[in-house]
């Protein structure tokens, strides 16, 4: 005889009537709802100060407001110009009200600006103009004329493409500069002459550079990782504190130590000429060699722990089989031991490369010209030139580097994985 | 320590690796020991060797009203930035481990961006987006960004710890009557409690040395102690540099210490026998 | 978790209050020895006398926090020093307000580059060849021996940035002092001047603030450079021995201006006028070597301080005043130039 309650058919039921799996999902849902909404506050809040604001800046570096908000009327009219010879009469009528608006307003500096990226002098030439307005002008005359008169370089049809080009919304100016390229007259973009090319150089400084830096971590990390999980607990948690004490101490504090290390009067060079190996200091600060050798040492934790980690839980028996079966140490190691770690290692290499490409405070404080990388020159077009486009361009870039980088790391490895020692 | 029937090439191998680890150890730590006695030289060059011992830097450092405004403006951005991010990391922590949804690996990806977006990019970022609402030059902005930063510590370190949280805990806590809000503070919290700190560590660290935001945010009322620093050592290198290294030096041991401290803490209470 | 809330939002409101409520008065200058002179000379003494608090700070002339603040509409520093390009770029974009000159002084007191629609002149000061008179056993005489490389090896100190720079290029090249702007003002002259840069680019080394010329040359670091004369004047009080070559310095006018919509409009002009005064100045020069502006603190001066100063008739010989109006036309461009050029 079979029991009722052991016939199947039947779906299964809660106290209330209401079927089970309805309400393991409706209570799989609460639960995510829940947890959404102790999420919220961290999402709201950081894209208020971090996400809004980047991404303001990742559209600036397109934005191309100038021209189309100071000299609104012409614009118009220059979106139907066949870009032949000179624009018509009452493009320069446009003209010469949009810059007596301009002129009243105190909007002139910012087009000034703007149009002197397109053509060096083209500042004066504006604002030379704009102090003309409003224009007086005898009956029947043409503005045209008055506008030559005023400077020969209005009847330059080259002035009026640099207007033209920029009297919409957007520019692809900024970016292309950032790549050193320009737009050529149809529009599409060719490199700048080699006099004017930088960007490129200087991205590919800042992939070199950062390149070496982490091959010297991985060098001296991957050493120091192994001794450490080697070593007896006890040693081991003691020699572990010098390499956590320099991951705690401030960079600014390192950085100065290392201009007292390494300055031409400082203590290696003055050790090694007090010893005779050389008889004039060795140039090892203000140069590529003190910024290799802070950001290696600020950095070096960042392989150090996670490697260590990694090593730690290898346990000690794989080698001692593998000798034991006949195999020399050495090979033992790289055969056995050393591809157990290969992951580890590479995971903290790929974290302190995205690290690097945005290193900015070492090379500005111990290197010179030839040191800086990307994120000095978004800094210097913000504060010294205050070109913001430029450096929201040259940023954009070099955020899109590394999110592309930290996107391989967190399919890699899983952002949450992050070790912090 | 080898045995005893190691051939003589392993002996020099062994020794070679050994005195190559304590010369990169030496590396690691030598420029702390090194700028730590120039506080204490009486000369105005930050130079060796050191000719009179004088506590005259430290006299600068605590004396002058650069430095102190500056050691006292740290000591309001990284706490109120920690309390911050401290509190928002760690809900946005409990939440991320209490259940699965879709896009979870990217939310988390993106809450934990903050630790890998070049600082410049948030400092020009954060500055043309605040100046227009006058959140640059005032505490405000400031702690907000620097509390951004140091959110993904938080969510890291504390989610870290709940990973190893056994539920059952919660449940049992649950049946026995307790309302959700009591389970967390009884039961949730003490046991994350070494994981919340630590992040929470992370975070004051972060905003305590960070200067790239500071230097495109902070008016000369804000000024920071990393920030005095950079100007300092741009400028004109003192050995008052190196009174603030020493003071920074001593105080990141006294982190170092409660951090370590914590962790054998923690562990204990994880492997403890119940 | 909530009384963590709770500090935290107490926390962040009392912090907020008091970026709005009243405040002393914000003074930012160039720093070092330029600030600590204008700590002796005006804060201090301003402060004595009228009870008005100064916040000082200082900076390296990057226009472009004064630039977002303004927009912002809440200016939070209400006097700066800045240079002539900037003043006069800044003015016509309206960043700076306009200087009250009925509360300031007599316009005809001061030298004529020290009177602008926004601002007021503080002082004179050169960028100069310095050299170490202990390391160099021959003296050089101008920039054409800074670029000889055989008669003086070593290495050599510049601001890194184009203005000087490229002045000090075309001189070395054999530009007359009077045909400089000229020739800059064409793209050959410009690229004249880098090609000429290029000769001693790898034994170049650059130098951002103005006390950094004096400890390279004390330190041996380079044997000469291009140094601001006011810090080689405060080098050598100490003890060094720095000698300033002023054939072929270029000088300027530093200035007082208050970002616009500065609360402390009043405070501001006060402050610039007590600033202004001749005594007040003859402290400044006497403390660092810096002219004054202000003709009648000219007379004021000890004549052995006076022959140190770039106002001295002697020193102007061989000298070469700042085009502003240069600076301002194609400062941005050529400084962008410049720095693309200087890491490659």
């Amino acid at each position: 005889m079979m029991s009722e309650s052991l016939v199947m058919d039947a779906p299964l039921t809660a106290a209330d009537g209401v079927p089970l799996a309805v309400k393991l999902k409706r209570q799989a849902r609460l639960k995510q709802l829940k947890a959404l909404g102790l999420i919220a506050p961290l999402a709201l809040f950081l894209l208020l100060t971090f996400l809004l604001p980047i991404g303001l800046l990742l559209k600036r570096s397109v934005d191309n407001p100038e021209v189309v908000s100071v000299l609104p009327q012409t614009s118009r009219l220059l979106a139907d110009w066949d870009q032949r010879g000179l624009p018509s009469e009452a493009v320069f009528n446009a003209l010469a009200a949009d810059l007596t608006r301009a002129r009243e307003e105190k909007t002139v500096p910012e087009l000034a600006k703007r149009l002197n990226m397109e053509i060096s002098g083209f500042r004066s030439l504006i604002q030379r103009t704009a102090r003309k307005m409003p224009l007086e002008l005898a009956p029947g005359a043409s503005v045209r004329d008055r506008f030559i008169e005023i400077d020969e370089r209005w009847g330059d049809p080259d002035h009026w493409h640099a207007i033209a080009r920029n009297a919409k919304s957007w520019t692809p100016y900024y970016v292309y500069s950032a790549l050193d390229l320009r737009e050529t007259k149809s529009g599409t973009p060719e490199l700048a002459p080699e006099e004017e090319r930088a960007f490129l150089k200087i991205f590919g400084r800042t992939l070199w550079m950062s390149l070496w830096v982490t091959i010297w971590c991985i060098a001296l990390g991957y050493p120091i990782a192994y001794w450490l999980a080697t070593l007896p607990k006890r040693q081991s948690n003691l020699l572990m504190i010098l390499v956590l004490l320099p991951f705690w101490t401030s960079v600014l504090v390192r950085v100065a130590a290392w201009i007292v290390l390494l300055q031409s009067e400082g203590l290696i060079n003055r050790a090694l000429m007090g010893l005779g190996v050389i008889d004039s200091p060795l140039p090892l600060a203000f140069n590529r060699m003190g910024v290799y050798i802070a950001m290696v040492h600020i950095l070096l934790p960042f392989i150090i722990l996670p490697t260590y980690s990694v090593m730690k839980s290898i346990p000690a028996t794989y080698m001692r089989a593998a000798i034991s079966l006949g195999d020399h140490p050495f090979a033992a190691f790289w055969k056995i031991y050393f591809p157990q770690t290969v992951a580890g290692v590479a995971a903290g290499a790929l974290l302190v490369f995205i690290m690097c490409i945005g290193y900015y405070i070492t090379p500005a404080l111990l290197g010179g010209p030839e040191e800086q990388m990307v994120s000095y020159f978004v800094a210097f077009y913000t504060n010294v030139t205050i070109n913001w486009g430029m450096a929201a361009a040259l940023g954009s870039l070099l955020l899109v580097a590394t999110m592309t980088l930290y996107a391989v790391y967190s399919k890699l490895v899983g952002a949450n994985r992050l070790s912090l020692g | 320590m080898l045995p005893n029937y190691a051939s003589p090439i392993e002996h020099i191998w062994y020794w070679t690796f050994r005195l190559l680890c304590v010369l990169i150890l030496i590396f690691l730590v030598s420029p702390l020991l090194v700028i730590a006695p120039l506080s204490f030289s009486a000369d105005s060059f930050l130079l060796y060797p050191i000719h009179h011992f004088s506590l005259r830097w430290y006299e600068t450092f605590f004396g002058n009203g650069e430095w102190l405004n500056a050691l006292k403006n740290s000591f309001i951005v990284a706490p109120a930035a920690t309390v911050l991010a401290t509190a928002l990391g760690t809900l946005a922590a409990v939440g991320l481990t209490s259940a699965h949804f879709p896009g979870k690996g990217v939310l988390m990806s993106i809450l934990i961006s903050p630790m890998v977006v070049p600082v410049v990019i948030v400092g020009v970022g954060a500055y043309l987006f605040m100046a227009p609402m006058g959140l640059t030059g005032n505490y405000l902005g400031l702690i907000m960004v620097h509390a951004a930063l140091g959110v993904p510590f938080v969510v890291i370190t504390v989610s870290a710890t709940l990973r190893g949280f056994n539920v059952n805990l919660m449940k049992a806590s649950a049946s026995l009557g307790a309302p959700p809000l009591m389970t967390f503070r009884r039961v949730v919290l003490p046991l994350i409690a070494p994981g919340v700190i630590s992040g929470a560590l992370f975070a004051f660290a972060t905003s305590f040395d960070e200067v790239v935001v500071t230097l495109f945010l902070a008016g000369p009322e804000q000024v920071t102690l990393p920030r005095q620093m950079f100007a300092g050592i741009k400028e004109n290198i003192s050995p008052a540099i190196a009174a603030a290294a020493t003071v920074l030096i001593l105080f990141s041991i006294v982190l170092l210490l409660t951090l370590e401290w914590l962790r054998g803490r923690s562990e204990r209470i994880r492997t403890a026998k119940v | 978790m909530n009384r963590l809330k709770l500090t935290a939002a107490l926390t962040l409101a009392t912090l907020a209050v008091p970026a709005f409520a009243a405040k002393d008065l914000t003074v930012v200058a160039f720093g070092g020895a330029n600030k600590e002179a204008q700590v002796a000379a005006y804060y201090q003494p301003f402060e004595k006398a009228t009870g008005t608090k100064i916040t000082a700070a200082d900076y390296n002339g990057e226009m472009a926090k004064i630039k977002a603040m303004v927009e912002a509409g809440r200016p939070t520093w209400d006097v700066v020093e800045v240079e002539s390009p900037e003043l006069l770029r800044g003015c016509e974009e309206g960043l700076f307000e306009k200087i009250n000159w009925a509360k300031v002084g007599n316009k005809s007191d001061f030298v004529k580059p020290a009177v602008s629609e926004c601002g007021v002149g503080i002082f004179v000061w050169s960028t100069a060849l310095a050299y170490n008179a202990d390391k160099l056993k021959a003296a050089p005489a101008s920039w054409k021996d800074f670029w000889d490389l055989k008669k003086f090896p070593g290495k050599r100190g510049l601001r890194k940035g184009a203005k000087y720079t490229l002045e000090f290029a075309l001189l070395a090249d054999g530009v007359p002092p009077d045909q400089v702007y000229k020739t800059l003002a064409t793209k050959a002259g410009v690229d004249r001047a880098f090609k000429k840069l290029d000769q001693i680019k790898s034994s170049i080394q650059w130098w951002e603030a103005g006390a950094q010329p004096p400890q390279f040359l004390a330190s041996g670091d380079v044997v000469m450079s291009s140094a601001y004369n006011g810090r080689i004047d405060a080098a050598q009080k100490e003890g060094k021995n720095l000698k300033v070559v002023w054939n072929g310095s270029v000088y300027d006018v530093d200035s007082w201006a208050v970002p616009k919509g500065s609360p402390k409009l009043k405070e501001a002009m006060d402050f610039i006028n007590f600033a202004s005064k001749p005594e007040n100045q003859k402290v400044y020069s006497s403390r660092i070597a810096y002219g004054p502006t202000n003709v009648k603190a000219v007379k004021m001066i000890d004549p052995k301080v006076a022959a140190n100063l770039p106002t001295a008739p002697a020193n102007l010989k061989g000298a070469l005043a700042l085009d502003v109006g240069f600076w301002v036309e194609h400062g941005e461009e050529l400084e962008e130039r410049f720095n693309a050029w200087a890491s490659r």
